[in-house]
């Protein structure tokens, strides 16, 4: 049966403002699966944002949404779930957004282990001011603010978010759109910071520059360049020449969860009274 | 038996023309018809649900009973 995904847009809200082919609607469209299924309640979802093309979705999302500065949807989600520990805090934005300047709150969040779900859009690009290279932007790549190719080497944001301390770690791509939900369904009920990255398209700022010459190709690459972690596992070093792993990375349920630590601290401090 | 043929709801107002669903539906069903998506044949359409799921623009529905 089709998928009801009215009950979580807003009414009016559609089309939503993304270019043709862009794949920020797969990954919304992915999330509010993940919702549905885990049959979160509106009144107790908040969906957190930045700014940028990615950091748009929670305009169109029917629950608690805050639509905050740019790169700072860590810290005011950290605000939200430190005054509301048991609501269910998703910060949704771009490789922009998160990686160069949100880059600190981002792993800050990490290391504190904070119960929230960071879904980060990486489409190498800063898309929504027109181009120019990202953190994320892979080397020799073409962005507005690097015609002759980007110098610098890319982050890995999966390694950045274990680096960091995240306790939950998974990548998905807009191709495989049926594991999006599955992979945000799976870091929502994690207990602690969990990272999911999607590796996505910018048909408009990216792809054209970089000889893309359709979103149909952009998304065959995102097919070819995934390999799924248990597949790696029995592939040599040259297969995996130029691969990025997806599904889930990395998990640690034995770390602690920081309001868990943080309601200790208040009892303790009710105590010393 | 007859195959059961899903029916499939295409909303102009939403699809933006970008293609995605007619290069990966595995059947062949869809087309594109001027700047929309548009059934070509839904015989053969097997009901796997991958033009709604990839459709960025919620603009695909298919509708089994
Ligand atoms: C303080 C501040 N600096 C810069 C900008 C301009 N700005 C808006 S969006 C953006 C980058 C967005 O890139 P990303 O997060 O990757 O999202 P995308 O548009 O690619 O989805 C920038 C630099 C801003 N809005 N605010
Ligand atoms: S500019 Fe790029 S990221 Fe922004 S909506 Fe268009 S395709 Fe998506
Ligand atoms: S349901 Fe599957 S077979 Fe039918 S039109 Fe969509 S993609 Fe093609
Ligand atoms: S995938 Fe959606 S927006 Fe793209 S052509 Fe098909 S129906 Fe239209
Ligand atoms: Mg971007």
């Amino acid at each position: 049966m089709a998928f009801d995904y009215d009950k979580w847009i807003r009414p009016g809200k559609l089309p939503h403002i993304w270019c043709p082919g862009c794949g920020h609607g797969i990954v919304m469209k992915g999330l509010i699966r993940a919702m549905d299924t885990l049959n979160l309640k509106k009144e107790e979802t908040a969906v957190v944002s930045g700014i940028g093309c990615a950091s748009r979705l929670p305009g169109y999302i029917d629950c608690c949404t805050l639509h905050t500065a740019h790169g700072r949807a860590a810290a005011f989600a950290t605000g939200v779930k430190m005054a509301k520990p048991e609501m269910n805090v998703i910060l949704v934005g771009g490789d922009g957004d998160g990686t160069a300047i949100g880059g600190n709150h981002f792993i800050h969040a990490c290391r504190r282990n904070i119960n929230m779900t960071y879904i980060i859009m990486n489409n190498y690009i800063y898309g929504m001011t027109g181009g120019q290279f990202s953190p994320c932007t892979p080397t020799g790549h073409k962005a507005s603010t690097t015609p002759y190719g980007n110098p610098d080497p890319g982050f890995d944001i999966a390694k950045l978010a274990i680096g960091a301390g995240a306790t939950f770690v998974a990548r998905g791509t807009a191709f495989h759109a049926n594991q999006i939900d599955k992979l945000i369904a799976e870091a929502i009920q994690h207990k602690g910071f969990s990272v999911v990255e999607i590796l996505d398209d910018c048909p408009t700022t990216y792809g054209r520059r970089n000889k893309y010459k359709s979103v149909i190709e952009m998304m065959n690459r995102l097919k070819d360049v995934a390999v799924p972690v248990k597949a790696a596992e029995k592939m040599t070093a040259e297969q995996l020449q130029g691969k990025v792993l997806t599904g889930v990375l990395y998990k640690d349920e034995t770390k602690p969860e920081y309001t868990a630590e943080y309601a200790k601290v208040i009892e303790r401090a009710q105590a010393a009274k | 038996m007859e195959k059961k043929l899903p029916k499939i709801e295409i909303i102009e107002k939403y699809c933006k023309g970008c293609h995605i669903c007619v290069e990966f539906c595995p059947k062949d069903v869809l087309e594109m018809k001027g700047f929309y998506a548009s059934v070509k044949n839904l015989e053969a359409c097997i009901s796997c649900m991958q033009c709604e799921l990839r459709c960025p623009d919620f603009a695909i529905k298919v509708i089994t009973e």
